[in-house]
């Protein structure tokens, strides 16, 4: 079951009884249980985000102890800076880049190994789907290091088979300011796994009496995929799209790894999350640091509560509308 | 029914032999399974480039005509003097001879098959002609990256987090699933919901009042702000350790219940026991979480090498290594290796964890 689906049946109310005393030790017990939860959540969720907030508002600076009168409240200065910041824009674009690219590749890759791997004509299906898993787990410090070998503009062997193939000048990926968000989406392609293990299990779960009546109308393979498995699988794929949505927003690891604190080549890798951990950690801004992590917080929220708008349309739930 | 159950059961038997539709069943099944292993090659090939270039000397990555496969130039001892041997094409086809003095149109060359006929003429370009390689992998680039990356202080600080942390994690997570599983609290719904939202928080939202709070308690350089927060639990493995509990029957913490067992026995006596395989799949996760976790140590660790987990530790060489190719790739080799041992043997648990959730760290 999905996060989707279960927040869809977390939403069906169940019957409410009178109190008792053995309904207020269930209670009791039930938020003993809770209680790690909630204090975790006040603790390093819920006080932060108001303190980064407050934060926004200051001049605070990260070599200062935090004690009143080492800052100052400035008011909405700090949100003034977004519009003087030199990069704010097109750290933002970066990440816009990559995640226009990551999030439809992020879908077709794991759909197509998840059909791949879900056929009844390929031999050996779980060693497929094991290898195909496999690097899923394989750190992302050492999955940037392999690529950055793999895809190196001399002696990578992507650019020697595009070479052996005829293409006399393969782009340069990571020495190319053009070429290197793109390059990172290949990176990211090495994380489909969880996305194809996903897939498969929604894949599995289709119901066999469509198709076989799909095949009796003489529907071909292309038309069963459009009009039957997508539709059946589409609260599976909403779900990737969510997922690949929040994850692309706060993605900067390799691409630090790879240009710097820079975001080399040209600030081409300069994303968001990136910038943001300039301004906290290297300049120790972090008053305007704040700023910018709250914006990023609002556009994650922004963009999840619009999926979930759309979702509404377009996601078929099989079990009917809760 | 799992994938891995479903992928076990057999199809039935066909009725009968057809000729016809025993050949139109050879040619899909040869097709998708070659289409799949194209696939598949395409997809890990990065790893065979890595393995190839872990075990290469630098030289032969620079070297032109050097074959993709770990190699040596092969060589010919002539008179107490090694020298290179060349694939000439001659116009008897291509022959093996040693190149004993290149010079620019012609060479003199020797027969390694009849060394007694001496040193001969040959015309063309020497630059022109393949090599000839003898497979050698060499062990220099482990060797070397275990030295200057202290591999062994790496592991264990990385062990040390995951042991920890995996524990705070196991004992919090369970506790907080068991309670939104099987306990009536108003307002329960709502607090879910809220749990499952933490998902969009990006981190860089509550950093920095982390990292002031941190710091005023005198916890940051030490361990600390990675481990005390696993101890509160968090939304994915709650989230995987709920629903595999809402499928344990009741039947059986309710006969416990009645034999009055408190809660806290039922969970331990009863319910631990038949969740072994989701807490199999919990310990799985956070062990790779930490193995992978960059952005807390970075932030956390600043300066205290001597605390660095792997992922942090071989960062700073990413760069560095870019002139060793053959260093870094023995680099990503030796910290890849433990999480793909440690997933091929717990594949199965760890791939049903992620279906049952649909999620992973």
């Amino acid at each position: 079951m999905s996060v989707v689906e279960s927040l869809r049946s977390q939403a069906v109310s169940q019957p409410k009884r009178k109190g008792s005393t053995m309904q207020q030790r269930q209670m009791m017990w039930g938020l003993f249980f809770l209680t790690p939860w909630l204090i975790g959540f006040f603790a390093f969720q819920l006080l932060p985000i108001v303190t980064t907030i407050f934060l926004s508002f200051t001049d605070y600076t990260g070599t200062k102890e935090f004690v009143p009168g080492n800052f100052n409240l400035v008011g909405l200065d700090n949100y003034g800076r977004l519009f003087s910041d030199l990069y704010a824009v097109p750290s933002m674009k970066v990440t816009l880049k990559y995640a226009l690219i990551g999030i439809p590749l992020g879908l077709i890759v794991p759909l197509c190994f998840a059909l791949l791997v879900n056929s009844k004509h390929l031999l050996g299906t779980n060693l497929f789907r094991t290898l195909f898993f496999m690097p899923t787990v394989i750190p992302v410090v050492a999955g940037t290091v392999i690529f950055g070998g793999v895809l190196n503009a001399q002696s990578g062997w992507i650019n020697l088979a595009l070479r052996a193939i005829g293409i006399a000048n393969p782009p340069r990926w990571f020495s190319d300011p053009t070429w290197s968000v793109p390059a990172l989406n290949l990176l990211g392609l090495w994380g489909v796994g969880n996305g194809m293990l996903i897939l498969l299990a929604a894949l599995q779960g289709v119901p066999t009496e469509l198709y076989e009546a799909a095949i009796v109308d003489g529907a071909s393979w292309f038309r069963r995929l459009w009009n039957i498995t997508i539709p059946m699988i589409s609260p599976v794929i909403f779900y990737n799209i969510t997922l690949g949505v929040i994850g692309a927003f706060q993605y900067f690891v390799p691409a630090m790894l790879i240009g710097g604190l820079n975001g080399d080549p040209q600030r081409s890798l300069l994303f968001f999350p990136l910038h943001f951990y300039r301004q906290a950690f290297s300049f120790s801004e972090m008053g305007y640091a704040s700023v910018l992590a709250l914006l990023l917080f609002v556009i994650i929220m922004i963009a999840t509560a619009l999926l979930f708008f759309f979702a509404q349309r377009l996601v078929y739930y099989a079990g009917g509308e809760s | 029914m799992t994938i891995f159950e479903k992928a076990k059961t057999a199809r039935p038997a066909r009725p009968s032999f057809r000729p016809q539709r025993f050949l139109r069943q050879l040619t899909s099944t040869a097709g998708v399974t070659l289409l799949g292993l194209a696939a598949l090659l395409l997809f890990l090939m990065p790893l065979g480039y890595m393995v190839t270039t872990a075990f290469k000397q630098d030289s032969q990555l620079v070297a032109q005509n050097a074959p993709l496969w770990p190699a040596k130039a092969a060589t010919y001892n002539y008179q107490g003097q090694n020298y290179p041997l060349y694939d000439v094409p001659t116009e008897q086809g291509v022959k093996r001879l040693v190149l004993v003095n290149p010079y620019r149109e012609e060479s003199d060359m020797l027969d390694p098959e009849h060394p007694e006929k001496g040193i001969f003429t040959v015309p063309g370009r020497w630059r022109t002609w393949n090599p000839v390689y003898s497979f050698s992998p060499t062990l220099d680039n482990f060797q070397k990256a275990w030295d200057q990356v202290k591999f062994a202080l790496l592991f264990r600080n990385t062990f040390a987090l995951a042991i920890i942390g995996t524990i705070g994690t196991l004992i919090s997570c369970t506790l907080v699933a068991y309670g939104f599983a099987r306990f009536r609290i108003p307002g329960k719904n709502i607090l879910f919901i809220i749990l499952m939202a933490t998902i969009m928080l990006p981190p860089q939202a509550t950093i920095i009042p982390m990292y002031i709070f941190f710091t005023k308690l005198g916890w940051t350089g030490t361990w600390l702000p990675l481990l005390v927060p696993s101890f509160f639990a968090n939304a994915y493995d709650v989230f995987l350790l709920r629903q595999y509990l809402l499928t344990i029957p009741r039947e059986m913490d309710e006969a416990a219940m009645i034999d009055g067992a408190s809660p806290l026995r039922i969970l331990i006596s009863v319910i631990i026991p038949q969740a072994i395989p989701a807490l199999t799949a919990v310990t799985l996760f956070h062990f790779f979480y930490v193995w992978n976790d960059y952005f807390n140590p970075l932030v956390y660790l600043v300066g205290k090498e001597e605390l660095y987990p792997i992922s942090v530790g071989i960062a700073k060489f990413v760069q560095t290594y870019s002139i060793h190719p053959g260093r870094a790739a023995a680099m990503a080799a030796l910290t890849l290796l433990l999480p793909a041992l440690m997933f091929f043997l717990a594949q199965r648990q760890f791939m049903q964890g992620i279906v049952i959730t649909g999620v992973e760290k």
